[in-house]
């Protein structure tokens, strides 16, 4: 599975399978072919994965499980108005899915994921498992020192489990590896900002989520031959709306669900899908001490996000920016049922574009959601009030 | 309706907490007409008001103005306000009834609240927190000071947990001086720290009562009166005095033997917030069998003292800081919430506990179901867990919730073996699991 089928059509469709199958057949095979090496999950929405790769662990990003697992436990151990990945991720747990994983990593987004973290590990015997805290707070000084002694913290952690030491020079390394990934993954959506009718959205959804499950250096050869390959494609422009999709920042959307909107009369010029995989606006410095680097980075250099808090740029005002910038229409709110942190932005997010006049359409989506009908007349309606208005 | 049902809870302490109380909303309507004191806004879980004491800063609790328009039946109004506002059904309703209220300016009492001089958000475990403040901030138009308490995600608090957050403490100082406009005096604020110290021990001793059969008061509904003064008095010589008064009533109350209703039937442990638009009611609701509540995790919000924290006068920022990173069942990891309860049970002597899971509070609620596995399953601990909301008058179902509660205390006659009998040496097991392996471990 590290090794891409020819073609884009079938990249694509290879990665959209992936993504799907429970059983990570790619982690599955990296320890196969490392013997004793690690594989340690992360629950959305970002984690320093650069720590986990400069310890010769395979970083692994969980997405919870899709319409692919019926819950037979999980639902009676977070009851109602808990949103679905908090429960999918668990019934991984319960049913030995994750058995692949030698250690979960969780962080401050909220507090269904908070609690998570604790059930997990009362049920995950045997594994390491771990929260973060990033800090709410960068207007401090003090957040710079802290989040660098949390991310020692992790380091240390990691290199007693796997007994391989993560130096500066291993660190700037994966700093360095990571930093292509985000760069190649920007450059994908530009070009999809410019010729929407060459890459569509599942597509490029697909292929980035397929990084979860695979070495970043693959991943890197992934998206430079699709970049490579891109613009050869041919695509015929047609009637749609360019809209900035915001919501799906931890739990994802069905890929359905995205095909539907765009069958429905969408552009997706910009998302926030798998927001963890493009957390930096710009490169991470591989000089110098790299886990100040890497704590900098965070408080200082990451994208806008409903679980993260910067009052210094609120994030209602940059996702007007981000609108302008990328040229769109329209916003659609794609918001998973009981995600509390996307609730409340959409107050201050529904303000803002009001008073901006850009129209915006809320939606929300279960991860396990396989029946769209009433989703696809929703995006219909919206799309044609804005295109005959 | 029978005798219990009608049953009178009030004593001296209530009506002492009800003057205190009515005094601090006269206060905030007084600052709110002449600015003065200035008043700053914070929240209750792990607060700091140590530090607004030594300012003479009034604190403005908005959870305290939430609970008290719920237990006065006039949540509603704004949570409908605030949906109209793009809130979603599903957001925590104590946010949509302050943000709700404060916008079509109703408030508890009619009478009027300061605008706060600073949004103080003391982060302490509660994601909420930080957007109800960011919005406090935005719709009054008013500075936001973050304060980022880093979550209990060790046992004990690290070296740079505590640097961090004391750092943050200090910056919070300069802050508060610029609005105030007045040099921070530090032994001021060790006097306040002192009070808190005071009043600690005090409230302490009081749950401690609670392990006398009977217990002399309940520690769920009447620790919640007394929570008021231990947030908005608690740094404050007011405070000491209320809790003296509390702990002589109290104490009175035990070498008397009384309960705080007839004869007490059941010693329960009770995790969750109260079901505030139905306060009376549920209370009803446990005072039919006879049950009382001997100790709770929701009145352990502002502080957990009841296993030995003090804030320390002599290191009083340290103190602060390690209330508000160890000290306070918010900022404290779920397993951490298992294991206080457990002492509940054991050394408060429970014979069951009960879950109220409400679904404004996914910080108390998620993983409820998991707590209610291993009480059930790994302690033999006979649990009831019931749905409802704090503020939301919407969300209380009364006659499912008492055919529940009956069905539970009627059940205890066949309950086949003390509690901590079978507590003990049980092996672990979860049938729930697909493989009929055991993935449960008894917590160190």
């Amino acid at each position: 599975m590290n090794t891409l089928a020819a073609g884009l059509e079938q990249t694509f469709d290879q990665c959209s399978a992936l993504i799907r199958d429970l059983e990570f057949p790619t982690v599955v095979r990296w320890k196969a072919e490392h013997p004793g090496a690690k594989a340690i999950g992360y629950f959305p929405v970002y984690a320093p994965t650069e720590i986990i790769h400069a310890c010769g662990m395979l970083p692994v990003g969980l997405n919870g499980a899709g319409d692919a697992l019926d819950l037979q436990y999980a639902d009676a151990r977070f009851g109602s108005f808990i949103c679905s990945i908090v429960k999918t991720t668990l019934e991984l747990v319960l049913t030995n899915r994750l058995e692949c994983m030698d250690g979960v990593l969780f962080s401050s987004i909220c507090d269904s994921a908070r609690n998570l973290a604790f059930v997990v590990k009362r049920n995950f015997p045997g594994k390491y498992v771990e929260f973060l805290h990033l800090p709410h707070n960068p207007n401090s000084t003090a957040s710079h020192v802290f989040l660098a002694s949390e991310y020692r913290r992790l380091t240390q952690h990691l290199e007693e489990m796997g007994g391989v030491r993560a130096g500066e020079e291993a660190l700037n390394r994966s700093i360095a590896v990571h930093n292509e990934n985000r760069a190649l993954l920007r450059r994908l959506y530009a070009f999809r900002a410019a010729h929407p009718e060459l890459l569509r959205s599942w597509e490029l959804y697909a292929l980035q989520r397929a990084g979860n499950f695979i070495p970043v250096e693959t991943h890197n050869e992934w998206l430079a031959g699709a970049l490579a390959e891109l613009p050869a494609r041919s695509g015929k422009r047609r009637d749609a709306i360019r809209v900035v999709v915001e919501g799906a920042f931890c739990e994802q959307p069905p890929i359905d669900l995205i095909r539907i909107m765009e069958e429905a009369g969408c552009y997706v010029v910009d998302d926030d899908f798998v927001l963890g995989r493009r957390w930096f606006t710009s490169d991470i410095p591989v000089d110098g001490d790299p886990i100040q680097n890497l704590a900098d980075s965070y408080l200082d250099r990451s994208v806008y996000s409903s679980v993260r808090h910067d009052f210094r740029n609120p994030r209602h005002k940059q996702l007007i920016e981000k609108v302008r910038r990328c040229n769109a229409q329209a916003v659609v709110f794609l918001t998973a049922k009981f995600c509390e942190p996307a609730y409340f932005d959409y107050v201050l997010f529904k303000r803002e574009l009001e008073a901006a006049q850009i129209p915006h359409l809320p939606l929300e989506f279960e991860e396990k959601a396989f029946t769209f009908d009433r989703f696809r007349t929703e995006v219909e309606t919206f799309v044609e009030s804005l295109l005959f208005d | 309706m029978s005798e219990a049902e009608k049953a009178e809870y009030r004593g001296q302490v209530h009506q002492l907490q009800k003057e205190l109380m009515v005094d601090w909303y006269r206060r905030l309507d007084e600052s709110a007409g002449t600015g003065s004191p200035p008043a700053v806004s914070l929240l209750v879980s792990g607060n700091c008001v140590e530090l607004l004491e030594a300012f003479d800063i009034l604190p403005i609790y908005p959870e305290v103005n939430a609970l008290q328009l719920a237990i006065r039946h006039q949540s509603l109004e704004p949570i409908l306000a605030a949906e109209e506002l793009g809130y979603a059904a599903d957001n925590c309703a104590y946010v949509k009834a302050d943000i709700g209220a404060l916008l079509k300016g109703i408030t508890p009492t009619g009478g009027r609240l300061p605008i706060p001089a600073l949004a103080l958000c003391n982060f302490v475990g509660c994601n909420t927190y930080v957007k109800w403040f960011e919005h406090v901030s935005e719709f009054q138009k008013v500075p936001l000071f973050m304060l980022d308490v880093p979550f209990l995600r060790t046992d004990e608090p690290s070296k740079d947990d505590i640097v961090y957050v004391v750092r943050q403490l200090r910056e919070l100082v300069t802050e508060l001086e610029r609005i105030t406009k007045r040099k921070f005096d530090y032994d001021r604020f060790k006097e306040a720290v002192r009070n808190s110290s005071q009043v600690e021990e005090l409230w302490s001793r009081i749950k401690h009562l609670s392990r006398k059969t009977p217990s002399p008061f309940d520690a769920f509904f009447d620790a919640i009166t007394l929570m008021g003064p231990l947030y908005v008095y608690r740094a404050n010589p007011a405070g000491v005095k209320f809790f003296q008064a509390a702990l002589e009533e109290f104490e009175q109350k035990a070498a008397r033997g009384e309960g705080p209703f007839g004869s007490e039937k059941f010693r329960l442990v009770i995790e969750g917030p109260p079901p505030y638009p139905f306060f009376r009611v549920f209370r009803d609701m446990f005072a039919k069998w006879g049950a009382c509540a001997v100790a709770s995790t929701y009145s352990t919000v502002g502080g957990l003292w009841e296993f030995g924290f003090r804030h320390d006068p002599e290191n009083p920022f340290e103190a602060v800081a390690m209330h508000m990173l160890a000290h306070n069942v918010t900022n404290r990891n779920y397993l951490q919430r298992y294991e206080q309860i457990r002492r509940y049970v054991e050394e408060w002597n429970a014979q069951g506990l009960i879950i109220h899971f409400v679904k404004s509070c996914r910080l108390f609620s998620a993983g409820q179901g998991d707590m209610r596995d291993y009480f059930t399953k790994e302690l033999g601990v006979p649990t009831l867990y019931l749905e409802s909301d704090i503020e939301d008058p919407r969300y209380f179902s009364e006659a499912q919730i008492k055919n529940r509660m009956d069905a539970f205390f009627e059940s205890f006659g066949h309950t086949p073996a003390p509690v901590r009998a079978r507590a003990a040496g049980r092996p672990g097991v979860d049938p729930g699991r697909p493989d009929g392996s055991s993935r449960l471990r008894i917590l160190e």
